[in-house]
């Protein structure tokens, strides 16, 4: 129990409202600073080591658990979730409880909190590397882990809400309102897109697929960006820049204004995520529509930032953690306004899969994300350890070093994702691609992913000399951790007569009673509605489709697992330079199995989705024993592992029956056969690569005889990729 | 397809949401003083020390 919560002091002339004395908790502040700069370093070193595997794929040879595609999520996930995640948390912490003149309203829910969510990255730090993973884009996490960070997302909500309704400040700043939402909207998607049926503890299946999973996922991606990446920053701006500037915001007008209509279009902004894909095209005119119009409240944010500092600008000229907060903004207002330009179809066609998206996200992730992470640490350090930044210098070092950092980043990708755009798009005079071969366009761009790492590692040196001036700062200083302050209570308006009977709460409020039954009827409509929908629509519409075969469930899942989404994509786009390259174009009925989706939203290698019967079996072994051996010039990590790892059958039965629940029509009571029908299917491409003179498996120094060669990993991948795209070909080639 | 029910659906309870709060906002009379915010938040009467 707090020991340091309201006192209350009547002055001595009894005046009409108390003034009380409690104390800020610094604490929780100072731990969440700690744990945003550990998880800040941590997460970009990883961003290091992927960027540098890229150029270099051979340098973590045959160590599973740090294979690009599983410490691509470890990535994505640690500066989103662990270093945004608790700059999010460091920051409102400490502006909720000036802005509204109160203590957090628990200690112990502050703790929880904290731990919680360190835990929470520490299991993602654990599970990721081992290829535990849904398959879903800054959602890997397995369901075990989904579930900790919904309990520990509540607990955030109920400190913090609890909080605004103790407060002794009735007006709720901007800031607040940003923190609400960003509260509301989370917990949503979250949980919408996380709703899965577990297999084992470490495995789980969507209750989405295809399309459907395409929608869900990126309606959560794209307002994962809008109410973690951009709300929550946009409250921390709001406190920090005025108070670091010692200005006015701008107008506050305009921040109540461009906020409601921030939140507004947000949420509907997401289909741009999808554009020349199946969802129909209304969707994705509204989603390019309210990608457009999102500029305006967007731009009324940065403008109020940056109209902050009216009068303030000499300081931004010596003061770093203005530069850092200056530069922030800025991005944000780049990074919004390329978002909407991305969001129109003419630029998507040629944007999409390239690494022109990856350049745009490190605009904002860097550019407002990081630099606005920095300005508040900068200036947050020295005040809760009542001394002075220990060098000025050296934060001003770090500014520039970073901003050529960003740079150095961003410009060569725009550079590599136009380029290969251009290749891939370019038919000679007779009408025939101009680079047929994929691995032509990526070699073209491998100077550029060079210079990334350079940018990267500018960036990551600012940072490192960040922590080194806050280490000689704090040891300078003496922390202040309970800040005493004093403000009146709140006046109470109606009071209740004492032992009202509970109910008539709500009975006064007519709208809240109208609108939480409505609430409640919804949530209970949806409850019933969903299930139905997801299970009902999983119907071919495609007679050929089927399902997958439990070999070919399993190679899947292999898929999923070694994160093969995060450079490869299964979606050829309906245009002439795609269907020339790949084949037939995607069509959605292909995809009503797929648990999850795995569109993909990068092309580092060529896209799968046409791969079945296009090489031979003994292809695929060779490619994944050693992808340079096919390949000549290929960026493609090496999966040894896979010759040598038995496949998991244990898991197949329980895997059918999973299925069958979403529907999946395989005959009843197949689970118990399917193990028959996998190996069956294993020993066919057993012999198939016999044929082809593979009699053994051989990695390094282990041999995998002739017997054993069809209990590996290796085979139902080879299966699931020969599978690809094969289930209309039939159909194609007779309408031909 | 069927999931965009689910989205819109989920959407809108948010956008309710978001509709309900902006009322109340409005009722609770938070936007009767739309400037003195701004420079209210600037003074801080919390003193650097814990006695």
């Amino acid at each position: 129990m707090s020991t340091k919560q309201t006192i209350a002091h009547a002055p001595p002339q009894s005046a009409s409202r108390n003034l009380e004395t409690f104390y800020y908790d610094n604490t929780i502040v100072r731990n969440f600073a700690f744990a945003t700069t550990f998880w800040g370093v941590a997460g970009m070193l990883v961003g290091l080591i992927v960027a540098i595997q890229m150029v270099i794929p051979t340098l973590t040879d045959g160590i599973s658990f740090l294979s690009f595609g599983r410490i691509r999520p470890l990535h994505t996930n640690a500066v989103i979730f662990a270093f945004v995640g608790n700059g999010i948390y460091m920051g409102v912490y400490y502006s909720l409880q000036r802005l509204t003149k109160a203590r957090m309203w628990s200690d112990l829910l502050s703790r929880i909190h904290f731990w919680g969510w360190q835990a929470i990255i520490l299991s993602a730090l654990i599970s990721l590397p081992l290829g535990i993973s849904s398959g879903k884009e800054y959602a890997e996490l397995e369901w075990p882990i989904d579930i900790a960070i919904t309990l520990v997302w509540v607990i955030f909500g109920v400190n913090m809400f609890m909080t605004i309704i103790k407060r002794r400040e009735r007006h709720l700043y901007v800031a607040i309102w940003f923190f609400i939402a960003t509260w509301i909207t989370v917990a949503v998607l979250h949980i919408v897109n996380n709703i899965e049926i577990p297999v084992n503890f470490i495995k789980s299946y969507p209750i989405y697929a295809g399309v459907q999973d395409a929608l869900v996922q990126w309606w959560y991606g794209h307002n994962a960006v809008a109410f973690f990446l951009t709300t929550p920053y946009l409250g921390l701006m709001y406190y920090f820049i005025p108070k670091a500037a010692n200005r006015p915001v701008y107008s506050y007008r305009l921040s109540i204004i461009h906020f409601w209509a921030l939140i507004f279009i947000y949420i509907w902004a997401g289909p741009h995520h999808l554009l020349y894909t199946s969802l129909p095209d209304w969707a994705q005119s509204l989603g390019t529509v309210f990608s457009v119009m999102l500029i305006a409240p967007s731009w009324g944010g940065m403008l109020n930032g940056l109209l902050t500092l009216r009068g303030a600008w000499d300081r931004v000229r010596t003061d770093p953690v203005l530069k850092f907060m200056v530069v922030a903004v800025t991005a944000y207002g780049m990074a919004t306004f390329e978002g909407p330009m991305l969001s129109i179809k003419t630029v998507n066609a040629i944007s999409h899969f390239t690494d022109w998206t990856i350049a745009h996200v490190h605009v904002g992730a860097l550019g407002w994300n990081g630099f606005l992470t920095f300005g508040i640490l900068y200036w947050l350090i020295p005040k809760m350890w009542k001394t002075k930044l220990f060098s000025t210098k050296l934060a001003n070092a770090h500014f520039w070093i970073g901003t050529l950092g960003i740079v150095f980043y961003c410009i060569p990708l725009y550079w590599a994702g136009w380029t290969q755009s251009m290749m891939w798009k370019e038919f000679t005079a007779d009408g025939f691609l101009a680079y047929p071969n994929f691995l032509e366009t990526v070699v073209q761009i491998i100077p550029m992913y060079i210079m990334r790492i350079l940018g990267g590692t500018m960036y990551l040196v600012g940072v490192f000399m960040m922590v080194y001036n806050m280490i000689k700062t704090i040891q300078s200083g003496s922390f202040l951790a309970q800040e005493k302050s004093e403000a009146p209570a709140l006046e109470k308006g109606f009071k209740a007569a004492k032992n009202e009977y509970w109910h008539r709460w709500i009975e006064r409020r007519p709208v809240q009673m109208l609108v939480l039954s409505l609430v409640l009827i919804l949530i209970g409509g949806l409850v019933e509605m969903i299930p139905t929908f997801m299970i009902e629509s999983n119907v071919p519409k495609i007679a050929s489709v089927q399902p997958y075969t439990p070999l070919e469930l399993q190679g899947r899942d292999l898929y999923v697992k070694e994160g093969c989404y995060t450079c490869h994509s299964q979606m050829v786009r309906p245009f002439r330079s795609e269907t020339e390259r790949y084949g037939e174009y995607s069509k959605s009925g292909e995809f009503v199995y797929d648990y999850p989706f795995q569109w993909g939203s990068k092309r580092t290698g060529p896209d799968l989705h046409r791969i079945g019967g296009k090489y031979p079996d003994s292809w695929h072994y060779h490619h994944m024993l050693d992808p340079r051996q096919m390949s000549p010039g290929s960026i493609m990590p090496a999966y040894q592992w896979m010759i040598t790892n038995d496949m998991d059958l244990s898991t197949t039965a329980k895997k059918i029956r999973v299925m069958q629940t979403l529907g999946v029509p395989y005959p009843e009571g197949y689970a118990e056969q399917a193990n028959d029908d996998l190996l069956r299917q294993a020993d066919e491409i057993v012999a198939n690569l016999k044929a082809s003179g593979i009699e053994y498996f051989v990695v390094g120094e282990t041999v995998v005889p002739a017997e054993k060669m069809r209990d590996k990993e290796i085979i139902a991948m080879i299966a699931y990729l020969q599978r690809l795209g094969t289930d209309i070909k039939a159909e194609v080639q007779a309408e031909k | 397809m069927s999931a965009i029910f689910i989205l819109i659906g989920f959407s809108l309870v948010v956008a309710l949401a978001f509709l309900v709060a902006f009322l109340w906002a409005i009722r609770n009379g938070q936007y009767e003083d739309d400037y003195s915010p701004a420079v209210r938040m600037l003074f801080d009467p919390s003193t650097d020390s814990d006695e």
